[in-house]
């Protein structure tokens, strides 16, 4: 019913704006059968709430997941346009990347993802560089990725803000789900400042740190002591008040650090200020599980594939699985690329994560369910369940296999890709 | 003192065990074999000895050696060492700044065989290596071509020709990395201006050629020596083949436009644009080195890059392999360049074909590698399933008969996943770009 007030409205619109071209009408009219209802009818549906159903449906209205099920009890009913394929998946997302500040052409103009000028910038928001027509994303979208974590890029102490998209939408606003994620923080090489400027080692970055924490802690009393008096409230300091989201534990600092000793600095630091932390990259994780278990601090674990150099030369393929029995917390990532590839793409770094040590779903979750939880959105995605946001990948085969293809993208309840990549 | 001793007793003990396995046959039985120059065998043997492989076959036709090793292989997949026709590990480099060719500049005098990067390359099947000097350059010097051996020094890894020289090829490259396009020279500004670098030192080769021709053995009369313009005179005259770094499609063909108009042969590395122009390249009977990359740009040159550019250029005839470009793609990876080639449309046959036996014909060394033929190098992998698989494990690698990794040593397996200290002794080269941006 929704979809045929919206094609009538759409008509309406244009019999008020008579001068528009019949593209519009055409593209008006698309847009609005892709809303349609959708079945997805798979041979194997990985949900990722519970074990997986063969030859299952997943119904599809208004952008919402309605149903879940075997087909011998869901029944697709008329009208709905049915999507065949042998496996089927919830949406991917990649738990940190800096896509759409990072753009593939690898020029000034859209690298985006860092300011060097100081070392602590919380201040800069993520949603004021994003770019939603970015080559990137939909080359992401097209290998079934549907939501990305991204923002600012390691290689400050404390870059900017991070956010959550889904890969749709042609402006920031029609992308964002959520556009104040997480705060992003550089320990080790990465942190440290360029062209001489400070932190120049890794003591200067951890106090430095502190102090920055610590004055956001003493804004954060401030303005709680003013109450509701504006006349004893703090003067307003946009860099203050995101870090006072960190204090407040509303948000975590997503901590880029690799060697074990940074670490334990992260672990050290969020003890004692009371912060909620995410580790990112964390190549050296598996010398210290018993550390970041005890923390209970989730990993968004490096690519499986990255490369094995500076701060990061002991990285593992194995540590996802590592990680994982030791029962942290895991997330992949595509992370950032200087050079080439521009990006990596999550459902291959699973691939070499599922060849690794993770079973077949333990690979998929940390790709969807698991990589939801970590970033706080498992109530809208993660998983084919009612109610949820319409996310569905296709695939022709084993997602994780070279030669399989995504055959079809679904993302709020709209078909995005039907090419075969 | 000791631990001195204990290494020599230690490396005695490994060579005495080396030439032991020489001396017998070691036959490899019950595995399917993919000989890449014939169909795949269900049930294969595959006899190697002192180095060759003496026979290859169907359980059923081939009689093993009543003194030979068995190896009980069933359920495994057999296929050649991996050639790989660009690859930058071993941490070495090649020209400096000081010119934008520099043809007598060898690679062979930076490389450390101690440089993990060679482990992992072994980790991943590869037994044989073209290892390059980087892109920063219209020339960057001469590459050599590698057994992955187990070796102490870069001699013990060189491949010798029939005259017992070690075989090379040369390095160069067009498009932007060789560019400076602020820079007052001797580097290039513009791609005409690279392409005009290349033609005079090349003309000038040509007049060094002919004034040896003309000397005709008469010392007197005979140029100064000049080893980088004798390494040009050894491409011209089809001795050594132009590995050419390029991506954009009228770059590539500016490439083979030089190679045809000075005589040297030439195979074209990367080719991320091949795609456009793959008619033009079959016609020019040019073969391609391509990179399958995860993603397209990261340089302007590769934002046309396609998984389908191998499929492509096979279509049209053009012989492809594939490379790593280590440190760009992982040396533990190379197979899944082939299998993400096949993901795009090419055929099975063809890209296992690309990352053997086309790829060794890109280094003139097709008659002894690339495939598990009689009388060749018993250069191979023992794989634990499909080679395009992403499950598939390399589990042993052997060159010249002698095993250089098995997956089941704790060692190689850090080699293999990576862990603490599998990047020890490793020397990170991503060059060339004066202010140290790295550019491949």
């Amino acid at each position: 019913m929704k979809m045929i007030e919206k094609v009538l409205r759409a008509l309406t619109f244009i019999k008020r704006h008579e001068k528009s071209s019949g593209a519009l009408v055409v593209l008006l009219l698309a847009s609005a059968a892709a809303q349609a209802q959708i079945a997805v009818r798979g041979e194997t549906v990985y949900t990722m709430a519970g074990a997986p159903i063969r030859d299952g449906v997943v119904l599809i209205r208004d952008g919402k997941i309605e149903r879940v099920g075997p087909a011998s009890q869901v029944a697709i009913p008329v009208g709905y346009r049915t999507l065949t394929a042998r496996v089927v998946t919830p949406g991917l997302i990649d738990a940190h990347s800096t896509v759409g500040l990072s753009g593939y052409l690898n020029q000034p103009h859209d690298q985006m993802q860092l300011d060097t000028s100081a070392p602590i910038q919380p201040e800069l928001r993520a949603i004021d560089a994003y770019d939603a027509r970015e080559f990137l994303v939909g080359y992401l979208r097209s290998f079934g990725i549907t939501t990305v974590h991204t923002g600012h890029g390691p290689g400050a102490l404390i870059s900017g803000q991070t956010m959550i998209v889904k890969t749709v939408g042609d402006t920031i606003d029609q992308a964002v789900i959520v556009p104040e994620a997480m705060i992003a923080a550089s320990l080790g090489q990465a942190g440290l400042g360029q062209g001489g400027k400070s932190p120049g080692t890794r003591s200067k970055e951890i106090a430095m740190l502190r102090a920055e924490l610590l004055k956001a802690q003493d804004y954060v009393a401030k303005q709680k002591a003013a109450g509701n008096d504006p006349s004893k409230a703090p003067s307003r300091d946009i860099r203050m008040e995101a870090l006072a989201r960190v204090i407040r534990g509303e948000i975590p600092l997503l901590v880029n650090v690799h060697r074990a000793h940074d670490i334990m600095s992260a672990l050290r630091v969020a003890k004692e200020f009371g912060i909620k932390i995410v580790l990112d990259g964390a190549a050296e994780a598996y010398l210290v599980m018993d550390q970041i278990k005890a923390a209970g601090v989730p990993v968004i674990i490096h690519p499986t594939m990255y490369r094995a150099a500076g701060d990061a030369e002991n990285l593992s393929m194995e540590t996802a699985a590592k990680l994982r029995r030791a029962g942290i917390p895991v997330a992949l990532q595509s992370c950032y690329e200087s050079y080439v590839p521009k990006t990596r793409v999550v459902l291959f770094e699973a691939a070499i994560a599922a060849a690794n040590g993770l079973s077949f779903e333990e690979a998929l979750a940390t790709v969807t369910i698991d990589a939801a939880r970590i970033l706080g959105i498992a109530n809208r995605v993660g998983s084919l369940e009612p109610g949820k946001d319409a996310d569905v990948v296709l695939f022709d085969g084993d997602p994780f296999e070279y030669t399989s293809h995504v055959t079809g993208v679904i993302i709020n309840g709209q078909v995005a890709s039907e090419e075969r990549r | 003192m000791k631990s001195r001793f204990i290494t020599f007793l230690a490396l005695f003990l490994c060579f005495g065990a080396a030439s032991r396995a020489q001396d017998k046959p070691q036959a490899f039985v019950g595995a399917q074999i993919i000989p890449i120059s014939g169909p795949p065998i269900p049930n294969g043997v595959l006899v190697v000895h002192r180095g060759k492989i003496v026979a290859v076959g169907p359980a059923s036709q081939v009689a093993i050696p009543s003194d030979a090793e068995r190896h009980d292989v069933t359920g495994k997949v057999i296929m050649p060492g991996l050639v790989d026709t660009h690859s930058h590990i071993g941490g070495g480099a090649g020209g400096d700044a000081s010119a934008p060719m520099q043809p007598d500049v060898r690679i062979l005098d930076s490389i450390n065989v101690r440089d993990t990067s060679l482990k992992r390359a072994q980790a991943g099947g590869i037994t044989t290596v073209n290892i390059m000097p980087g892109s920063g350059h219209l020339l960057s010097g001469q590459t050599v071509y590698v057994k992955l051996r187990n070796g102490n020094t870069i001699e013990d890894l060189l491949i010798r020709d029939a005259q017992g020289n070690y075989m090379w090829g040369i390095k160069m490259a067009n498009g932007t990395n060789s560019l400076r396009p602020n820079s007052p020279g001797p580097f290039p500004g513009t791609r005409a201006k690279s392409a005009a670098i290349v033609r005079d030192m090349f003309t000038r080769a040509v007049e060094y050629r002919d004034k040896i021709r003309r000397a005709g053995g008469d010392r007197s009369k005979l140029p100064p020596r000049d080893l980088g313009l004798e390494a040009l005179v050894e491409a011209m005259e089809g001795k050594r083949i132009v590995h050419f770094h390029t991506h954009r499609h009228d770059d590539i063909l500016t490439a083979i436009r030089l190679s045809k108009e000075f005589g040297f042969r030439v195979v074209l590395h990367h080719v991320s644009e091949g795609w456009r122009v793959a008619d033009e390249i079959a016609r020019a009977r040019v073969p391609a080195s391509i990179i399958v990359i995860d993603s397209p740009g990261g340089k302007l040159e590769t934002v046309n890059l396609v998984f389908q550019n191998g499929a492509i250029l096979d279509r049209a005839g053009v012989p492809v392999a594939f490379h790593t470009d280590d440190y760009i793609t992982d040396s533990r990876l190379l197979l899944r360049s082939a299998a993400l080639a096949v993901r795009a449309g090419m055929s099975r046959d063809k890209a296992l074909a690309a990352l053997t036996l086309t790829a060794a014909q890109m280094l003139d060394l097709q008659d002894r590698i690339g495939s598990l033929e009689r009388g060749k190098d018993a250069d191979f992998i023992i794989l634990s399933g499909d080679p395009l698989s992403v499950y598939t494990k390399v589990l042993e690698t052997y060159v010249e008969g002698i095993k250089v990794f098995d997956r089941s040593n704790p060692q190689d397996r850090l080699y293999a996943v990576g862990g603490y200290g599998a990047s020890r002794d490793q020397d990170v080269h991503i060059e060339c770009f004066e202010d140290g941006e790295g550019q491949r």
